[in-house]
């Protein structure tokens, strides 16, 4: 389905996850975060944005565990940065599938 | 004040086993609670406890008796070295899944958030002192106290 977000139409899930990575800029992830209740990005999330559309683009799934073992983030401060269900939502700011990981 | 659907908001999950596969059944649905944005606290009683006890929380094994699903006969389930060698296998299994021993899962557990505790009484059946215990556990509490912490709309109870 489409999505229009700063007078940029983007495609999305019926979740709201971005379904072509191209589409997406940090404008979008940007209001996407405040409608997940994060009103403002920090360098601290940017950061973890990176990571993960790094490991996206070098096909690494994604689990909690290797969050916390990525030298980026802590699994509680990963918790605090991104409240309520922290890989959905900062996989979903970053335009990135959600993940499939149980872990 | 939003009006409440039928979601899940809280798991309260009891935890009565020490089999590796009790365990991890217990610490999947609490972690994985968490990562969905619902709150997660373990309750460990009776043989749970050893999943929280310092010396034993990295021994624990896989049962090879009484459990149909292991396609192992019982009587060879029960011939010395089974377990061990049934829990090697499956801990090799875990591995390649990405699963966490037991102490890093209760790292995790205790990092995103989950709320453990020790069940009162189990600990002093089994002469237990909470210096025993992983140091991440909340406390040591009474089942009524455990039923407190679970009040609110939304919340499911779990007994494994």
């Amino acid at each position: 389905m489409e999505k229009a977000i700063n007078g940029k139409t983007i495609q999305v899930n019926e979740e709201g996850y971005l379904t072509d990575f191209s589409q997406w800029d940090k404008n979008i992830a940007t209001e996407i975060a405040k409608e997940e209740g994060i009103p403002e990005l920090t360098n601290e999330h940017w950061s973890i944005i990176d990571y993960l559309q790094d490991q996206y683009k070098k096909e690494i799934p994604l689990s909690i565990r290797k969050i916390g073992k990525s030298g980026v983030v802590d699994i509680e401060k990963f918790y605090a940065l991104f409240p309520q269900g922290p890989l959905k939502k900062a996989t979903k700011i970053a335009g990135i599938p959600k993940p499939a990981s149980c872990i | 004040m939003t009006e409440y659907n039928g979601e899940v908001r809280k798991m309260m999950i009891i935890l009565s086993k020490a089999t590796l596969e009790n365990v991890y059944a217990a610490f999947v649905l609490a972690n994985g609670a968490r990562m969905e944005g619902i709150e997660a606290e373990v309750f460990f009683t009776f043989f749970g406890l050893e999943a929280i006890h310092k010396k034993k929380l990295e021994h624990l094994h896989v049962a090879t008796v009484g459990n149909p699903a292991m396609h192992i006969p019982t009587m060879l389930g029960g011939l010395p070295g089974m377990e061990a060698l049934a829990t090697s296998m499956m801990k090799k299994e875990m591995d390649k899944l990405d699963m966490p021993g037991v102490h890093e899962f209760l790292d995790i557990l205790k990092a995103s958030g989950v709320k453990m505790w020790a069940c009162k009484l189990a600990m002093e059946m089994f002469h237990l002192k909470k210096e025993d215990m992983y140091e991440g556990i909340g406390g040591v509490i009474t089942v009524g106290e455990f039923y407190k912490k679970g009040a609110g709309i939304g919340t499911h109870m779990l007994f494994i």
